[in-house]
């Protein structure tokens, strides 16, 4: 029951039946990236600050790839093309690098401090 | 085949892609299920023999054949366990991941000129990333367990899952390199013709590479020697020891299939694929293509051509768990950072050159323009006009 | 089972799939912040991130899908996976914020929500999906183009003849940022000489049964003191329970 008057609200929007556009990318990539700063907000534990930076940083390459794909607006004025398929991947490459260095700061505050806990990171509180 | 019910039987597109997708799912899920079936049985009999006694004789027969049905009724029937401490939802939700990660590389791998799942650009890129996802199900079967030894275990084994990564990346850039696609079926086509044809024979630096490859693909699913993570202290089984029952044996489904896989992998890439060593359906005449029966009892053979030989892989493969003894970890780090990544590293180097000096290949090399590219995929309208490159002399015919 | 009043012949696969994968990317990474367990949010976001690659498989970008299944997800996630769980002693394994800050955190995310989906709806260009005939994907280009050949189409709106720039530069600077970076984190990471012992090597020399008992002890000490609220006996009585809870 429940089932079916989903399939029909989401067919009647037309999620299912139309072809997604940009706008369908943007959103996804929107709700991606306000989750990661959330989680870059709140949590308390390093690693899950270090999680809301992974989510950042994808929520920004839907947007890349989105904005490149043939498949969602052609090769309009306004597509990026094959800049946005190679953006996406540096970021990708840089956001490998950044985990490391910021995995390799955290487990040294854990070694130092025996405690991931980011609200007793205050040494340096005037 | 989809147009063919489309066509012929009047079946709506949706309704016809879709019969096609679930019936391309059952087949894939067949083979990894019927083939862990008979490779269990296989193993126990190699096993045995290998260590001079008979093994399962009494199962359905002289020779044991009903020993893995019985295997799996007793697992079936076995009563479901979960250890105190452990987290509920990830402990239920590994062996998943696992099988999950071994099932999808299936959708990339051809078994032959047009069953593939999924016909992907970057076919290999995604067979080995997706099998490196394999590790997540480990890391969290062992946390789960709440058990320090299966934590341990499980680290172990993703350590050197993730190790290998590396030199087997190294590995498979080979035969792309040869073939200037990472499309699967395009390298199992440029591999058609005599045995010569098979990137094994190419030059010895992918020679030496293949072997290469067998050592890492070994490590990376987690075979003897490389098993340290599964017989941690020759009596608790690492990771899965708290798994019983009908999760153990989803563990076990994808071990097998990972097995299958990377030995189907280097068919493809190194063995010619669903090629023969002798072209027989080119010298009678038959050229490749879709649509008639013919190609189709073509492409059949081709396709148990393929699973002969990832069976063949797979057999060798426990031929060696019962022949060598177990490593340690630092000597499975060592093999991996010393010797599989620097010998893989110059071989890719060697076969690089081998490509741009060899017959042809140095006047060819310094006399290409600019931008030319060996793929045809700018030949053509519509994209997918696959026209032979032009450096190629092996493939004579034209693809379509 | 399926009901008649959906006209199955004009389902879209390709949008049912974007959905799909769209529900679940965005489902996991909400789960990832309203977890506690910081094992669980790893899980969720192997989960997110895997959708995501799905998303970009249909959008027609395979080699970065596969670039994001081998290096994000098999190998960043990898290695934030190995971190929580050097790092998952039962404490820190679950640890709640504030109810104020997490409220606050909820207004800010919600403003700039709602920001980010005005300015994704109110472009109309955006809105029209493709037409046309389009050509299959393929790696080549990015291939070459990393090498520094460009041998895409150019844009309509591009002069002819122009010349575009090929990403040779970026790819050698990343080469050898990712070179610096491997260095610097196994610098980091070292194992030091130390002439103090490390505070997680104190921890974890304390034996857990007489840790628990030195607790409780310095605990009861502790109430005791401030029960009697004498400040001197309370100096030192916070002064052994600092010392035996160390």
């Amino acid at each position: 029951m429940i089932g079916m008057a989903t399939t029909t609200g989401l067919f009647a929007s037309g999620l299912i039946s139309a072809p997604v556009s940009v706008t369908h990318y943007l959103v996804v990539g929107a709700i991606l990236f306000t989750a990661g700063i959330v989680c870059m907000a709140i949590k308390r534990n390093a690693l899950g600050v270090l999680m809301g930076i992974e989510l950042v940083l994808n929520g920004a390459n839907v947007n890349f790839v989105a904005f490149s794909s043939p498949y969602l607006q052609g090769q309009g004025a306004t597509s990026l093309g094959l800049d946005g398929q190679v953006i996406a991947l540096f970021v990708i490459l840089l956001a490998a690098a950044e985990a490391a260095v910021a995995l390799a700061i955290t487990l040294n505050f854990y070694n130092n401090h025996a405690t991931v806990d980011v609200d007793r990171a205050d040494d340096l509180k005037g | 085949m989809a147009e063919f019910l489309i066509n012929s039987v009047g079946l709506p597109a949706w309704l016809a892609w879709t019969i096609m997708a679930g019936l391309a799912a059952f087949l894939i899920l067949n083979v990894i299920a019927g083939g862990a079936l008979v490779f269990i049985w296989a193993e126990r009999k190699i096993a045995a023999r290998i260590q001079d006694r008979l093994g399962p004789t009494r199962t359905g027969g002289r020779f044991g054949w009903l020993q893995s049905l019985a295997d799996g009724i007793k697992l079936l029937a076995k009563e479901d366990l979960m250890p105190d401490g452990a987290d509920g939802l990830l402990f239920r939700i590994a062996p998943y991941v696992s099988f999950c990660a071994s099932f999808c590389a299936f959708i990339a791998l051809p078994f032959a000129f047009d069953f593939v799942g999924q016909r992907l650009n970057v076919g290999v890129f995604f067979v080995v990333a997706v099998l490196g996802l394999e590790v997540f199900g480990v890391i969290l079967a062992g946390y789960a367990s709440a058990s320090k030894w299966s934590l341990f275990g499980a680290m172990r084994e993703a350590a050197q899952v993730v190790s290998y990564e590396v030199p087997l990346g190294m590995c498979v850039v080979v035969p792309v390199m040869l073939a200037g696609t990472m499309d699967l079926v395009t390298i199992a086509e440029k591999q058609a013709g005599w045995l010569t044809n098979w990137y094994l024979f190419h030059d010895p630096f992918t020679f030496v590479i293949f072997w290469v490859y067998v050592t890492c693909a070994v490590a990376s699913v987690n075979r003897a020697p490389f098993d340290l993570a599964e017989a941690e202290s020759e009596l608790v089984a690492g990771f899965h020891t708290e798994y019983s029952g009908l999760r153990w044996s989803f563990f076990f489904m994808a071990e097998y299939g990972s097995m299958f896989l990377v030995s189907a992998l280097a068919a493809v890439l190194f063995l010619g694929g669903w090629n023969g060593p002798i072209p027989v359906a080119r010298l009678l005449g038959l050229s490749e293509g879709t649509g008639d029966t013919a190609h189709y009892l073509v492409r059949l053979i081709g396709c148990g051509n393929l699973l002969l030989k990832a069976t063949l892989g797979v057999l060798i493969m426990m031929w060696i768990r019962w022949t060598l003894p177990r490593l340690r970890i630092d000597q499975v780090m060592t093999t991996c950072l010393k010797y599989c990544t620097p010998i893989a590293a110059a071989m890719f180097a060697g076969a690089m050159l081998w490509q741009l000096l060899l017959p042809g290949g140095l006047v060819r090399g310094l006399t290409r323009p600019a931008g030319e590219i060996r793929e045809g995929w700018l030949d053509g309208p519509g994209g997918r006009a696959t026209a032979p490159s032009v450096s190629d002399k092996r493939v004579a015919r034209v693809m379509p | 089972m399926i009901p008649m009043m959906i006209p199955l012949a004009a389902v879209n696969f390709h949008s049912l799939l974007f959905s799909l994968f769209a529900a679940l990317a965005c489902g996991f990474a909400v789960a990832v912040v309203l977890s506690d367990n910081v094992v669980r949010m790893a899980f969720y976001l192997v989960l997110s991130l895997g959708a995501t690659a799905g998303l970009f498989f249909l959008a027609g970008a395979e080699f970065i899908g596969a670039m994001q299944l081998m290096i994000y997800v098999g190998g960043t996630l990898v290695l934030l996976v190995f971190g929580v769980m050097l790092t998952a002693q039962s404490p820190f394994v679950s640890m709640k914020t504030a109810a104020g800050d997490r409220v606050l955190a909820g207004i800010v995310a919600a403003s700039l929500l709602a920001l980010l989906l005005q300015a994704a709806c109110s472009v109309e260009a955006w809105q029209r999906p493709a037409s046309g005939r389009v050509a299959a994907p393929s790696a080549t280009p990015i291939g070459t183009a990393l090498v520094g050949v460009r041998v895409d189409d150019p844009p309509p709106g591009a002069a002819a003849g122009a010349v575009r720039s090929g990403y040779l530069l970026p790819f050698e600077i990343v080469s050898i940022h990712l070179l610096v970076v491997l260095v610097g984190a196994a610098y980091l990471a070292r194992a030091k000489r130390r002439r103090t012992p490390r505070a997680i090597d104190e921890a974890a020399s304390v034996d857990p049964v007489d840790a628990a008992r030195l607790e409780s002890a310095a605990r009861s000490r502790a109430n005791l003191a401030s029960s009697v609220n004498a400040s001197g006996r309370s100096g030192s009585a916070s002064a052994l329970a600092a010392g035996g809870g160390r």
